[in-house]
């Protein structure tokens, strides 16, 4: 009573108690919330893990398809301890031990999108309903990766994209479960506008030909802007159908609309057939107001160059990374797989092995396979290592913000895949944008949806 | 805007060529046969194959390891030595350049016997069948060799060089006494477009002038009197079915350059070659040529941007509608005879 009196009234014993209780019993779940959080989508309860990679095996981007293929099964080998250990070595930091994924072996299903969104989400849906993925990844189209990941964010599994570069897939249809390491086109357009400045002068007027979805949308918008800005005018800008073969009835009318550009809003076999048939019509053999007709590819990679063969040689456009970079992430990769297929990886390859092994480098470091987790520990991360110098997994976007390379088509090639030269190396904080920018929200983490 | 004209007039020229040189064979073997050859796409695909193929022989090489140095990306150095220029020097560099063309003589014998085998293992038991029936089976015949072609050549377009000589753009500007650099078109498009004239021509004169084109022509009219004058009309239309694959062959080999071949090409130009054909009038040679060409030059210039401006999209069904409109006015299509598919 005595101490009753002093302060210690039984309403303070009450509070203390439960102060006791909340302290002792609750807190301690803040660290170990996904412990009790185990009830979600595919939560792998055997010796492996399942990815499902989503692969344009077939269509308009199959070449692209192919090499991530052999890309995530070469990084799944890694991640397993098979092989010579390729990026996980040079990661850093890394939580990677090369004993598969929180001690599970990881194996894969796959799926051919035939490069057609539809396809994409039906086999996301049947890999994940199916064959229990834990993660979805692949596709070479922002109209796969957009209809993908809006599935993904559905069912509660994380959609880790392959090559996409449309500013919708982390802009206005970005999505909490989904994340891009490939770089975008307003960065495309950022990258590339000064050296076509440079090289081209700043007056110029550009033809643009897009292709008529998501990408090539936002293709035609974003190097519009950045031309524009230069001083550039853009005389028209038309639409040709995603996967056209025969480019003619679109090229002949440039050749006389007063244009000495054309930038080419294509990509994959789209992009070889527009510009061979854009170098058959003899455009590169022309003179346009004084000047020497030009064609600019502002996204181009090493299998689409490849395909063009001599039509490609001094055309300027940007990749994501390329095989003949010399920093070690580089060259431990492009010696990875070449020593694996007998040939050099594309970007197309390279953003899929990277994705794989962030995937399983942020299950590892939030200790589970629960998505929310497993976002957070993506979010705001920051890595080097990988070949693109020190890149950040934007929180607010799901963006990786990295280096750009603007790249040539090589006029004198030592081999068949020694098609580009790298001329500028963009650093990241040039082609750094605000993310608000393009709208979009990325929607709630949790509570997980349980796929059925 | 006369440049822009004549361009798309070109461009029309060169589709339409496409389209005319698949519709005749189209119509041969209907006007013959009396048969609806929905397997005539896969003909013009498998022609397009023979020229993959006869490519592929040309550029065989072998390959040798060479332990000692490396790849710079890391693999073994490979060694490729190609085995036709290896054999036969400079003329065998000049083959593998002019593969495209140079496949044209092993495609005419091949696609023959394909077609003959055709005829005489599948179609001659459909002659009396319904046309449904017909349609059935041959459009079941290109499935087949579409799934075929697949298996052996992967589902992805396999792109064909022209021969560098034949790459690039002819003036016709500057042919024609007009300002140089004005009108350029694509060589190669231009020789496809003289070889289409030349087949055409071929076939239209070996009907028009020859005793067998003469006995084929009288059996078109009436396949029962000849029969009864006691000439095999049957063998002759054989030949004709494989004179029809030829044509399609031809036309496909020609046109790798312009288009990768998957195995789907013949199924893209099928459905366009039937419209032609429904335009041109079933079993009418001219008219299948004539529809060709000018359904060629009206997509042309439905594509024009300033066409375009006025009614979007028209250039992807500019085709269906001329054929909308021909079967409303004149059901039996431009110059198709009374009595063809009529009931």
């Amino acid at each position: 009573m005595t101490l009753l009196t002093r302060g210690l009234t039984r309403r303070r014993v009450l509070q203390t108690g439960m102060a006791g209780i909340i302290g002792t019993g609750v807190a301690p779940m803040m660290f170990t919330k996904g412990a009790w959080a185990q009830e979600f989508c595919n939560n792998p309860t055997g010796d492996t893990v399942t990815f499902g990679l989503n692969l344009p095996l077939t269509g308009t981007y199959a070449e692209e398809g192919a090499d991530e293929q052999k890309a995530y099964e070469l990084a799944i080998a890694h991640l397993n301890g098979e092989g010579d250990g390729g990026l996980l070595n040079v990661l850093a930091p890394s939580a990677l031990k090369g004993n598969g994924i929180l001690g599970k072996k990881v194996v894969y299903v796959s799926s051919d999108s035939q490069t057609k969104s539809d396809v994409a989400r039906a086999g996301a849906t049947r890999m994940i309903e199916r064959d229990g993925a834990i993660m979805i990844t692949g596709g070479s189209s922002s109209g796969e990766a957009i209809a993908v990941q809006g599935l993904c964010q559905e069912m509660g599994v994380i959609f880790m994209a392959g090559l996409t570069h449309s500013n919708d897939t982390t802009g206005k249809d970005k999505r909490r479960y989904g994340f891009r390491h490939f770089f975008n086109a307003y960065q495309s357009g950022i990258g590339l506008a000064p050296v076509l400045g440079q090289s081209y002068g700043n007056d110029r007027r550009a033809y643009h030909l897009t292709a008529d979805y998501t990408w090539g949308w936002t293709q035609e918008e974003s190097i519009k802007a950045a031309t524009e800005a230069l001083g550039w005018e853009t005389v028209a800008a038309v639409r040709t159908p995603l996967g056209a073969t025969d480019y003619s009835q679109y090229l002949t009318p440039i050749l006389n609309s007063g244009a000495d550009v054309l930038i080419l809003n294509h990509y994959g076999l789209d992009m070889v057939n527009s510009l061979t048939q854009a170098v058959q019509f003899g455009m590169r053999d022309r003179q346009a107001n004084g000047k020497d007709f030009q064609i600019v590819t502002p996204l181009i990679s090493e299998l689409m160059a490849k395909g063009a063969g001599e039509s490609v040689k001094g055309i300027f456009g940007t990749s994501n990374w390329h095989w003949n970079l010399q920093d070690p992430g580089s060259i431990a990769f492009t010696k990875s797989f070449g020593a694996a297929y007998g040939s050099p990886p594309s970007q197309a390859a390279h953003t899929a092995y990277v994705q794989a092994l962030l995937y399983a480098d942020a299950c590892e470091r939030a200790g589970t396979f629960y998505p929310p987790e497993v976002i957070k520990a993506l979010e705001g991360h920051e890595f080097d290592g990988m070949g693109n110098g020190k890149t950040l997994y934007r929180a607010e976007d799901h963006q990786c913000i990295k280096s750009v390379l603007v790249v040539q088509g090589n006029e004198s090639p030592t081999s068949e895949y020694d098609v580009l030269n790298v001329v500028q190396e963009i650093d990241r904080e040039t082609v750094a944008y605000d993310p608000s920018i393009f709208g979009g929200d990325l929607g709630p983490a949790e509570p997980a949806p349980m796929c059925a | 805007m006369f440049e822009v004209i004549f361009l798309q007039f070109l461009n029309g020229l060169d589709k339409g060529a496409a389209y005319a040189l698949i519709a005749l064979g189209l119509t041969l073997v209907f006007g013959t046969l009396g048969v609806v050859n929905f397997a005539h796409g896969a003909l013009f695909m498998l022609g397009a194959f023979c020229a993959v193929t006869v490519r592929m022989f040309l550029t065989m090489e072998t390959v040798t390891i060479d332990p000692t140095k490396l790849s710079p990306w890391g693999s073994p150095l490979e060694v490729r030595e190609p085995l036709v220029q290896a054999w036969l020097g400079d003329f065998g560099a000049v083959l593998v350049n002019y593969s495209v063309p140079f496949s044209i003589l092993i495609t005419i014998p091949i696609m023959l016997l394909v077609g003959i085998a055709l005829e005489r293992g599948i179609i001659k038991h459909f002659y009396k069948r319904p046309h449904a029936e017909q349609i059935l089976v041959t459009f079941g015949l290109a499935i087949v060799a579409q799934e075929v072609i697949k298996s052996i050549f992967g589902p992805n377009p396999i792109p064909q060089p022209m021969p560098t000589d034949l790459r690039g753009a002819a003036d016709i500007g500057a042919f024609l006494g007009m300002q140089a650099n004005v009108i350029t078109y694509p060589l190669w498009r231009l020789i496809y477009f003289v070889f289409s004239a030349v087949v055409i021509a071929g076939v239209f004169a070996f009907l028009q002038f020859t005793t067998f084109g003469m006995v084929v022509r009288a059996g078109m009219a009436d396949r029962e009197t000849v029969g009864l004058l006691g000439i095999n009309i049957d063998r002759r239309f054989t030949v004709m079915f494989g004179l029809a694959a030829v044509v399609a062959g031809m036309a496909g080999v020609m046109y790798t350059p312009l288009l990768p071949p998957n195995y789907h090409l013949g199924m893209d130009f099928l459905v366009l070659s039937f419209v032609v054909v429904v335009v041109g009038g079933m079993g009418s040679l001219p008219g299948a040529v004539a529809a060709g060409f000018l359904l060629g030059i009206l997509q042309s210039f439905a594509s024009m941007t300033q066409v375009k401006a006025i009614v979007p999209g028209i250039d992807q069904i500019i085709i269906y509608l001329v054929a909308v409109v021909i079967l409303l006015v004149r059901p039996r299509g431009l110059l198709g005879r009374r009595g063809v598919m009529e009931s």
